[in-house]
């Protein structure tokens, strides 16, 4: 790491534009990122301990808690597992349309949540392409917890293939010829070779993927039904109570999701620190 | 020397996998947008498309991105000069915040703008006392949009200021350059191609930018609608049709976000393999 060294503490800034720079950045960052989060603090201010938790542990509030995070866990697992496999096949095989569906990954991120929406509410209702065949077959998607883990699913399939992928580009060829020379079948090399390798990007990957879906909105709200108890979710139980001009309680509601998907976040970064500490041997 | 999964059966059976679960899973959303869209025909869809109020929507979206995304690239740029090229203590802290946007539920980013400019919040109060009115107007969904889309440049920057180091920057303040021509004739060539790419992201989700913008707007019609606020009232005024047309717009600015990303892709695996 040659960089590093021009990094060391007490070194002297050798280029311009320090100043500039950090003024931008600060003023940026205070303004629009944080000054707007004591807005939230401020309307909070007004409640009461017991009146905040008497808000943010009602039942209805409580169920949408358990979909929001139900319906992310599966969705969060479905995609590791679907994330490793299209991960793997594009970095490890050569086809036709390799290129195409490399492209199509980001797709997702591409776009935009209301238009992932209502496709996949219209294809999934009884009448749409797949639903016409599931629902016969006793498959109801939409307007169930399944369409919100679809959904889900869909806006954050990229966090896995595109955390597994690098590292798995970056694994030498020698760590698979010297599992097969040793006469380990597939099976067995791939879960004690490669995935000790894999398992620290995919958990990342993973973890992005489940904070996303659990602050998701516009993909899921069409395709959820939205009924009280059973297929609401958290972001709209927080707009609904703004339509209904309860903004304490949207506020609350809003702080407990701010807190959870801000936890999630350090977590992630705390853990992906001290991967790179490891691989690195202490230095990263 | 023969790697795992290389027996032909087992490639065959991943790839199919990975196809068809893509295709069902991926493309096939992809076509039922265009499918939609043009499903009573070509006049229908224009006459859709060119609609009063789509046309306005159409043109607030692109009105919002255009002055999203200067801000949001003097921003990037300062952030990853500031935290690539100088160290001070806090340096981490900036990188982390700068993910925020990323963790924050879009309606939640919506929802403390709302508080923090709406009439009851200490700014937006004093705000209105000057008959001034930034939530549920123009400017309102510019805030939030420029909330949700800030770290893309900074993202796609800093990765790559950091591997190029700068040493061609400090080789060229010893020969007496000033900090201006610097960056436009030392830095901007090296980075121009990952400005780019963060320019079309922040260009991708300023114009589909949902959650975030549906708090904030009030969604009048032919005044504070986005495009992706327009097709969501048409989808629940039961006109699918005229949803999807909209749908398709964002659709096609999703494709050429894709395309731009592999053409990019694809200049930088060029020029790895000439050097």
């Amino acid at each position: 790491m040659r960089q590093l060294a021009l990094w060391r503490p007490g070194s002297t800034r050798v280029l311009p534009g320090f100043g500039l720079s950090m003024g931008i950045s600060v003023l940026f960052i205070s303004l629009v990122l944080l000054l707007p989060i004591t807005g939230l603090f401020g309307q909070l201010a007004g409640l009461s301990l017991a009146e905040y938790w008497a808000i943010i542990t009602e039942g209805r509030v409580v169920a949408s808690y358990m979909v929001t995070i139900g319906a992310a866990a599966v969705a969060a697992l479905v995609n590791g597992v679907f994330g490793l496999l299209l991960a793997w096949v594009l970095v490890r095989y050569e086809f036709p349309g390799k290129r195409l569906l490399d492209a199509l990954m980001d797709l997702p991120f591409a776009l935009p949540t209301a238009v992932a929406g209502i496709t996949l509410a219209t294809l999934y209702a009884s009448n749409g392409w797949m639903g016409s065949i599931l629902e016969p077959l006793g498959f109801q998607v939409a307007y169930t917890w399944v369409g919100i883990a679809l959904a889900m699913a869909f806006t954050s399939i990229p966090f896995v293939v595109r955390t597994v992928q690098p590292v798995l580009e970056d694994l030498p060829a020698e760590v698979d010829e010297a599992a097969m020379s040793l006469g380990a079948t597939d099976g067995v090399a791939f879960r004690r070779v490669i995935m000790p390798h894999l398992w620290p990007a995919l958990v990342t990957g993973t973890g992005l993927a489940f904070v996303r879906s659990l602050g998701e909105f516009g993909a899921i709200i069409f395709i959820a039904g939205n009924m009280p108890y059973e297929t609401e979710i958290t972001a709209l139980m927080i707009f609904v109570k703004l339509q209904e001009y309860d903004y304490a309680a949207a506020s609350a509601i809003a702080s407990v999701v701010l807190f959870v998907s801000l936890a999630l976040l350090l977590a992630i970064n705390i853990w992906q620190g001290r991967f790179v500490r490891r691989l690195h041997g202490g230095k990263g | 020397m023969r790697r795992i999964g290389d027996a032909p059966s087992v490639r065959r059976l991943l790839i199919g996998a990975a196809l068809l679960l893509s295709a069902l899973f991926l493309l096939l959303p992809l076509v039922a947008i265009f499918a939609q869209a043009f499903s009573q025909g070509m006049a229908v869809f224009w006459a859709n498309v060119s609609n009063t109020f789509t046309l306005h929507a159409i043109g607030l979206t692109l009105i919002i991105a255009l002055l999203t995304i200067p801000i949001c690239l003097v921003f990037g740029v300062a952030l990853a000069w500031l935290v690539t090229r100088f160290s001070f203590p806090g340096r981490r802290i900036l990188q982390t915040l700068i993910d925020i946007p990323f963790a924050v539920s879009p309606v939640v980013a919506g929802l403390i703008y709302l508080l923090l400019y709406g009439r009851n919040g200490w700014i937006g109060g004093w705000l209105d006392t000057h008959d001034i009115q930034l939530m549920f107007a123009w400017p309102g969904i510019l805030m939030v949009t420029i909330f949700v889309t800030c770290p893309f440049v900074a993202r796609e920057l800093i990765p790559l200021m950091q591997a190029q180091g700068s040493r061609e920057e400090e080789a060229a303040v010893t020969l007496g350059a000033s900090g201006w021509t610097i960056f436009r004739r030392i830095t901007l060539p090296n980075i121009r191609w990952a400005l780019l790419y963060g320019i079309i992201l922040t260009n991708a989700r300023a114009v589909g930018e949902f959650g975030a913008v549906s708090v904030v707007s009030g969604a009048i019609r032919g005044r504070t609608n986005t495009l992706p606020l327009h097709l969501e009232q048409l989808y629940q005024d039961y006109n699918a049709v005229g949803a999807f047309a909209s749908a398709s717009l964002l659709a096609l600015i999703a494709l050429l976000t894709l395309a731009a990303k592999a053409g990019l892709e694809w200049r930088a695996s060029r020029r790895e393999a000439l050097l």
